[in-house]
């Protein structure tokens, strides 16, 4: 293989919102960039310079450049530039695109993760509008969607996107790789404000621990301030036996979820519709997220065009206890938020229980009933944030409160 | 030698004169007054047509000659067959064959089909094209390679352009699926089945000469009579007239891009929380996947209120096909069909009743029929920040797209218009349009992934959806959020030939096009 020429990104009729970079160092005569644009026009000039720019803060001098690019972002160009370069010269200097204020977040440990939306992490298209589609969570996935060959160019990319991309309060979720390689993963996207980290093919506490201290040796390094927070997937029949001890190995673990896809493949059924072959681990799964007080996370449902499928899916999920499930596909996301959002008589329930505990609050009392039944802190909990996701999924008025009801019932 | 241009209404430079002949600057909405008369064409008697009622004759090029085919004459074509035309082409390839130069080509859309007519524009057979040009013909005329000067113009004001004389057709050649010796036609039978023939009927009333072509022949009398064979000169019969397959398509999709069904979404949400969408509306909207997209969620409000729509204009496709069989509108008023179902429904359904809508687009008759419309959905390749819109070139500058009834339908009550912020890296909302096809007046609001801009003119609107929790915006922080994301772009540069005109509907000359700069 030619060592002088590196190749990074994407071309070809159905590419879009991305480019293929070809660069080849030379010993002698500058840089040369030849550009072919579906944006020549409007944006030319500012991709090349650009690439101009970006080669000679990496160091390179003399080197010809080609770009196809089809509508590429400068986050993507910058991305698929610098995987060139660093394929090249191996430099480990980085060239970062701002970072918005607005893009700098952090969530809660208890948030609401009903819809996680997938995003394959080489395919910057799908990246650019994803925050839009109102998930409560946006996964760059740098495992399984990357082919071997793309895994550094794509977490570069992903790198830049969260850097770039406005996900809108969604929370910002990286699927890392397993071993060696997802450790390098954690070293390029934890300074980034990843809210949550997923762990692919979670088998033993040890997997958790791993991952959760070079996080805190990132983070203490750099001085940041968020939280990070961990997301174990079990895709095998040993994850599956160790959940309980995987849901407690960290206290940055705040949900598990399962891969049903690996799993079955792993126990050596076929995956069904109905999923008989699959309850065991579930709720063995619900179960153990349930005990070590974190959130229980279904699998996908991969058939995007059945959403009467995906609907059955939710009820299932739901009704075993999980607390929500991931998407392939945006158009999955309003079911899934509609599917386990709380239903009518819950979030009336929750308004009586939060009217109650209001009116005891104001009149300084400790205990909060409701009829002649008292109400634990939890239930109250439980209530405030059900009310708080039915103003957030629009079920109900922000204003609630001034809704009339003549059911507040009070004891003293 | 450049043509002098004046300062129009709208701000842009345009020419007095075109392809020699004088040019009325556009003056403004509703402000231009035609006088005179409507155009005649020659009286003719049917002593000089075979008593038996006859008109075969047995090929396209002898039907030519006898309408009298020579240098400079006009000859018109229609797009109903759209991308499977298999006859225009081979008018220019038998007048460059008898060595007839400088004809005028005026279709009522060019297709992709059409783009072997680039060699009758280089050997001088054809001079100009008064129509819609896109790809490779929109790029050759973009490159100032066309001798004369095209000219665009709206359906409605092709319609307009014919009736007042502006442009005088000498022979048109009007493709029939369906057609009897004596020149009566129709869209429908045969293997090459359109539907409609919506645009055919001006050009049959003022031709001077009509030449219907068909490759299904029936007995007299060809039912319905679409077109009336008294207007007709001669009927050839020929192998095929289309390819079907590209005729209509086999099924008209609604997107499956999620961001292009949330602005979808968004549009939907918009007319029924404003009250735009309401029992008895009278709405149109494209064959895009997008706009089929808004028409099945209007589809679903319509259902779920009981309410039902009087009736839409067609372009119809099987979406529109649907509220009327299932009870959700009463008619559909139709102009062309977009695919096969609606093809199927105007032959079974009483409801769906073809009807030239284009004649109904002529700004100079007696009344307007699409600003009775209530809902009018819309594309646009840009819109700028006084809500202009452009839809003949892309922001690069070259000619990409033809009017249609664009124009005309911008006069509907509420124009909305669902546009992607940005496609690819391209921003669609700019500070100013490449090229001015609509006011921005007439534009109400623009629906994008993003947020939604109401025209600070339509305070009734921006009032009917405060509290909506609709994402309002205003055009000017869109315009900021696309730049945001996409880099201020730069914008083409251009020579100061003018390759193509653009004509609003009342005739007068809004914009022109400019060679693109190599």
């Amino acid at each position: 293989m030619d060592k002088s020429c590196a190749t990074t990104g994407n071309s070809g009729p159905k590419v879009r919102s991305d480019c293929q970079i070809t660069l080849s160092l030379k010993n002698e005569g500058g840089i040369s960039i030849e550009l072919k644009s579906k944006v020549e026009t409007l944006y030319g000039d500012s991709v090349r310079s650009l690439c101009l720019k970006m080669l000679r803060c990496l160091g390179i001098e003399n080197a010809h450049l080609e770009v196809v690019d089809s509508g590429a972002l400068p986050f993507v160009i910058m991305a698929r530039l610098e995987a060139a370069v660093k394929k090249l010269t191996g430099t480990g200097m980085k060239f970062l695109p701002d970072f918005p204020e607005d893009n700098m977040y952090s969530t809660a440990r208890d948030r609401f993760r009903f819809s996680r939306l997938y995003l394959p992490g080489n395919t910057p298209s799908l990246m650019i509008n994803a925050g839009l589609h109102s998930a409560d969570g946006i996964i760059l996935d740098l495992e399984d969607s990357v082919a071997p060959e793309k895994k550094d160019e794509a977490r570069i990319l992903v790198r830049n996107a969260l850097r770039q991309l406005d996900f809108r309060s969604a929370e910002k979720m990286v699927r890392i790789n397993q071993g060696e390689r997802g450790m390098n993963d954690l070293d390029s996207v934890i300074p980034q404000n990843v809210n949550l980290v997923l762990i692919p093919k979670c088998e033993s506490p040890e997997n958790v621990r791993e991952v959760a201290n070079h996080i805190r040796e990132i983070t203490a390094g750099s001085g940041l301030a968020y939280p990070v927070y961990l997301m174990p997937i079990i895709e095998s029949a040993l994850g599956v036996e160790l959940a309980f001890d995987i849901a407690r190995a960290d206290e940055s673990v705040v949900a598990m979820a399962v891969g049903l896809e690996d799993l079955t493949a792993d126990m050596g059924v076929r995956r069904t519709r109905e999923g008989n072959e699959t309850l065991y681990a579930r709720t063995r799964i619900v179960n153990a997220a349930k005990a070590a007080g974190i959130q229980p996370i279904d699998s996908v449902f991969p058939d995007v065009a059945d959403m009467e499928g995906l609907r059955n899916n939710v009820a299932v999920s739901k009704a075993l206890g999980f607390e929500g499930m991931g998407c392939i596909h945006p158009r999955q996301v309003a079911l899934i938020r509609q599917g386990f959002a709380p239903e009518p008589e819950e979030i009336e329930k929750s308004k009586k229980i939060v009217r109650a505990y209001e009116a005891a609050l104001s009149k300084g009392l400790g205990v909060v009933a409701l009829g002649s039944k008292m109400i634990d802190p939890p239930v109250v909990n439980r209530a405030m944030r059900s009310i708080d996701l039915a103003v957030r999924l629009g079920l109900i008025d922000s204003e609630w409160r001034n809704e009339s009801s003549d059911e507040i019932q009070q004891t003293s | 030698m450049s043509i002098p241009t004046v300062i129009n209404a709208a701000g842009r430079a345009v020419p007095t004169e075109i392809n020699g002949k004088p040019a009325i600057p556009f003056r403004g909405i509703g402000k231009y007054r035609p006088s005179g008369n409507k155009y005649g064409p020659p009286i003719p008697s049917c002593i000089d047509f075979p008593p038996d009622g006859n008109k075969v004759v047995a090929t396209l090029e002898e039907a030519l000659l006898r309408c009298g085919l020579r240098d400079g004459m006009t000859i018109s074509t229609h797009h109903h067959l759209r991308d499977g035309d298999l006859i225009s082409n081979s008018i220019f390839r038998i007048a460059s064959l008898l060595g007839v130069k400088d004809l005028v080509w005026l279709p009522s859309a060019s297709f992709p089909c059409n783009d072997p007519v680039i060699q009758y524009l280089e050997d001088g057979t054809i001079n100009r094209i008064e129509g819609s040009m896109n790809g490779p013909l929109g790029r050759f005329v973009s490159e100032g390679r066309m001798r004369g000067t095209a000219v665009l113009r709206s359906h409605g004001g092709r319609v307009q352009a014919i009736q007042d004389g502006e442009v005088r057709i000498d022979i048109a050649v009007l493709v029939a699926p369906s057609a009897d010796s004596f020149g009566n036609a129709k869209g429908t039978g045969g293997s090459s089945a359109c539907g409609v023939l919506g645009y055919a009927k001006t050009d049959a009333m003022y031709a001077d000469k009509v030449i219907v072509v068909t490759d299904n022949l029936i007995d007299v009398p060809c039912l319905p009579m679409e077109i009336e064979g008294n207007y007709v000169d001669c009927v050839v019969v020929v192998d095929k007239i289309g390819i079907p397959e590209k005729i209509v398509s086999g099924t008209t999709q609604i997107t499956k891009s999620p961001d292009r069904l949330l602005i979808a979404e968004l549009t939907a949400a918009f007319l029924e929380k404003s009250g735009i969408l309401k029992d008895g509306v009278r709405m149109q909207a494209g064959a895009g996947g997008t706009s089929l997209a808004i028409g099945v969620f209007i589809h679903e409000i319509l259902r779920k209120k009981g309410w039902k729509s009087k009736f839409g204009f067609g372009g119809s496709t099987k979406y529109m096909v649907e509220m009327l069989e299932q009870g959700q509108m009463e008619y559909i008023l139709d102009a062309q069909a977009f695919d096969l179902e609606s093809v199927a429904s105007i032959e079974k359904n009483s409801g769906h009743v073809p009807y030239p809508v284009f004649n109904a687009y002529n700004f100079h008759s007696k009344g307007n029929l699409t600003s009775m419309m209530d809902i009018m959905i819309l594309g646009a390749t840009e819109v700028d920040l006084n809500f202009n819109g452009n839809v003949v070139t892309h922001s690069d500058g070259y000619l990409l797209h033809g009017i249609g009834g664009w124009q005309n339908c911008l006069h509907a009550r509420n124009v909305i218009l669902p546009l992607p912020l940005f496609r690819d890296r391209i921003p669609v909302i700019v500070d100013q349009v490449t090229t001015l096809c609509g006011p921005g007046e007439l534009i109400d609001v623009i629906v994008t992934e993003r947020g939604i801009a109401i025209n600070p003119l339509r305070q009734d609107l921006i009032e009917s959806v405060r509290n909506s929790g609709l994402p309002i915006t205003t055009i000017e922080k869109l315009k900021l959020e696309a730049e945001r994301i996409c880099g201020k772009p730069s914008l083409p540069r251009f020579e100061d030939k003018i390759v193509a005109a653009i004509k609003w509907v009342d005739g007068t000359v809004i914009d022109t096009v400019r060679q693109i700069k190599k």
